[in-house]
């Protein structure tokens, strides 16, 4: 028998009340519970790393060129999960030849293509040009030709250039804060112009995605920067840590404000869906919304950074505490995206009854493939982190 | 002096690559608000479908036809049509159920409390004037026919699913074979050699009612003028053309 029918026929035993028989299959799995975790991941990593060029957050300095390739490797991904569960991936680039601009999904392309080069690239270029050029000049070989291939043949290091640089940069973050707005912005509109799916249709859902993407984001980093710190044996900057753990302690108030305000007002609207979002709640999404995306990954967080931020602990403990906290962090943000795209399915459209999800192991759909995408960005930007080191004490145009 | 023109060079190249996805991010801002301009048209071969509940006898022929018509897969997680068969009780609550499609009718079921009414329920794509699922196609596959058939160019889907998320009424499926979205197309393959769809041909009770909305000798019409036509999810402004008479307010 085919899988696809098995798979089918077992969840159809396991549907409660009544489902459209056509809701008995499930449209958007894991893959699309990764693609919109993965798109914050960069949106929040290029927002932090902006912090410190455009607003001057000095503290956070020595984070901004690892957010920087982070977020490179992680839009890297992005698509990958988007084209892996396509029904026909040899097809889509009909969206960018054929676009429908009517439909948020076609934007993808551009909104994707518009970050990745004009923001990402063009950025990380001018921030390592000068030490693209050092590196040029201090190796040798196929080394050599790498360097020069990045750097794009420039040589210029004149006061001037680097002057420009900086500007460059500068005007590219400028731009690029509305961008990392607009590309997870974009995605929680995907869900939230979905008029037909009461649990996704919420004008606030491009702003929850917003903060819930700047709060993974600052968490990533933070976990990076602890664990690249421990690797080079070199002890993390302590203002540094302070005021990420601060930023990410705000952008975890506001997001789970702006949860609060989404769930009170549905709850108070009180609309023909009310109902069947309260079994959604208390059944199937208990223990990935309630236990794991509020308590574990929001509140439990919010606690512990609040006390090891203004306490008097040891340095030592403040640091344990604050990579404690980013790892729950990491897993509430992906429970959040968990709740949000396969919650949204878990209930028939005809608000009476609810249907089935079971993660297979195999399989494109499956639990290890999406694992091995989500390993994937950390596979690229340990590469990104050999070729162009964001150490500050490994510059070689300042040190020469 | 090279380093200036360098700079210029940059500037210029700069200003050039900004231009392409300003204009592209602006056409998408654009084209939506077309939508508010857009008027319904209804000339001479505009189709739409009757349905009248309470001729419905539950024998689920026209699922049958369907499938067989438009070789939709047998299994039954796949439907273009399909039908409902509602219980209302004495406390008001309602029972509702759809075995297989209703595609071998309804046996008797084992819920011994009392039924204040009951009755079945045809459903398929609602042919939305308004439709939510061609708005979201990122390709354009899923379009409105000039006679306001809603209709998936095979060749073209991507099979996204995103029309299947966006359709209010459940009426899309992937299909398993072809991995493109599917629904019930009013039998265009029929319509436009002048034939009725499959499941309006089979209906024993003439409970379902095809034709053209703007004429008025059409069969469609004559229901119009005698039965209180609804449509459903009308608060979701999708405009269906799929009219139901004596609808209950229990049907979603």
């Amino acid at each position: 028998m085919n899988p696809l029918y098995e798979h089918l026929e077992s969840a159809l035993q396991r549907v409660s009340g009544f489902i459209y028989p056509n809701e008995v299959e499930l449209h958007w799995g894991l893959l699309v519970v990764i693609y919109p975790y993965i798109t914050g991941l960069v949106a929040g990593a290029f927002i932090l790393a902006s912090l410190e060029k455009v607003f001057r957050v000095k503290e956070v300095e020595p984070t901004y060129r690892l957010a920087m390739l982070t977020a490179l490797a992680f839009l890297i991904v992005a698509p990958l999960p988007l084209l892996a569960h396509l029904g026909h991936p040899e097809r889509s680039f009909e969206i960018f030849l054929t676009p429908h601009f009517k439909s948020a999904m076609a934007m993808f392309g551009f909104v994707y293509a518009w970050y990745l080069m004009v923001v990402l690239l063009l950025e990380i270029w001018f921030e390592y040009r000068a030490d693209l050029i050092a590196w040029r000049k201090q190796s040798r070989g196929l080394k050599k030709l790498l360097y020069w291939i990045l750097s794009l043949g420039s040589k210029n290091t004149s006061p001037e250039a680097i002057a420009f640089d900086r500007k460059a940069v500068y005007a590219i973050t400028l731009i690029g804060i509305p961008s990392a707005f607009l590309l997870h912005g974009y995605v929680g509109f995907i869900f939230g112009s979905i008029k037909a799916n009461p649990w996704w249709s919420s004008v606030l859902m491009p702003i929850v995605f917003l903060f819930s993407a700047i709060v993974s984001g600052i968490a990533l980093v933070l976990l990076l920067y602890y664990i690249t710190s421990m690797v080079r044996r070199k002890t993390p900057d302590m203002p540094c840590l302070n005021k990420l753990a601060t930023f990410l302690l705000i952008a975890l108030i506001v997001d789970l404000s702006l949860e609060t305000l989404d769930f009170i007002h549905r709850l108070y609207e009180s609309e023909e869906s009310i109902e069947i979002l309260r079994r959604l709640i208390f059944s199937k999404l208990f223990l990935s919304l309630t236990i794991v995306q509020l308590l574990l990954g929001t509140i439990g967080p919010i606690l512990m950074l609040a006390f090891a931020r203004f306490s008097r602990l040891p340095d030592e403990m403040k640091r344990l505490v604050y990579f404690v906290a980013a790892a729950l962090v990491q897993v509430g943000i992906f429970s959040t995206r968990w709740n949000v795209v396969i919650g949204g399915q878990l209930f028939s459209k005809s608000l009476r009854g609810l249907t089935y999800y079971k993660l297979e192991l195999g399989g494109v759909e499956g639990l290890l493939f999406g694992v091995a995408l989500l390993v994937l960005p950390f596979v690229i930007l340990y590469v990104l982190v050999k070729v162009l080191p964001p150490w500050e004490d490994t510059r070689p145009s300042e040190s020469t | 002096m090279p380093d200036d023109r360098a700079a210029c060079d940059r500037r210029k190249f700069l200003h050039d690559l900004a231009k392409l996805p300003c204009a592209t991010l602006l056409l998408g801002v654009v084209g939506p608000l077309e939508t508010l301009a857009t008027e319904t048209e209804e000339g001479e071969e505009y189709y739409a479908m009757g349905i009248q509940v309470d001729r419905c006898i539950g024998c689920g022929l026209c699922v049958q036809a369907c499938k067989t018509e438009n070789d939709v897969p047998q299994e039954p997680y796949f439907f273009r049509t399909w039908v409902e068969h509602y219980e209302i009780h004495d406390d008001g609550s309602a029972t509702v159920e759809s075995p297989e499609g209703g595609i071998h009718g309804f046996p008797p079921g084992d819920d011994d409390r009392d039924v204040l009414r009951s009755f079945f329920v045809p459903k398929l794509c609602n042919q939305c004037d308004n439709p939510p699922c061609v708005q979201v196609c990122p390709v354009g596959a899923t379009f409105k026919t000039e006679d306001g058939v809603v209709l998936v160019d095979q060749d073209y889907c991507i099979g996204c699913r995103y029309c299947i998320q966006a359709c209010p009424y459940g009426a899309r499926y992937l299909d398993p074979r072809t991995k493109t979205a599917d629904k019930c197309t009013f039998c265009y393959h029929r319509i436009t050699k002048g034939l009725l769809p499959a499941c309006v041909e089979v209906c024993p009770t003439q409970a379902r009612v095809f034709g053209e909305l703007g004429t008025r000798s059409s069969p469609l019409h004559r229901m119009k003028r005698q039965d209180s036509l609804h449509v459903l999810k009308p608060s979701l402004n999708t405009e269906p053309k799929v009219l139901y008479a004596n609808l209950d307010g229990e049907v979603r």
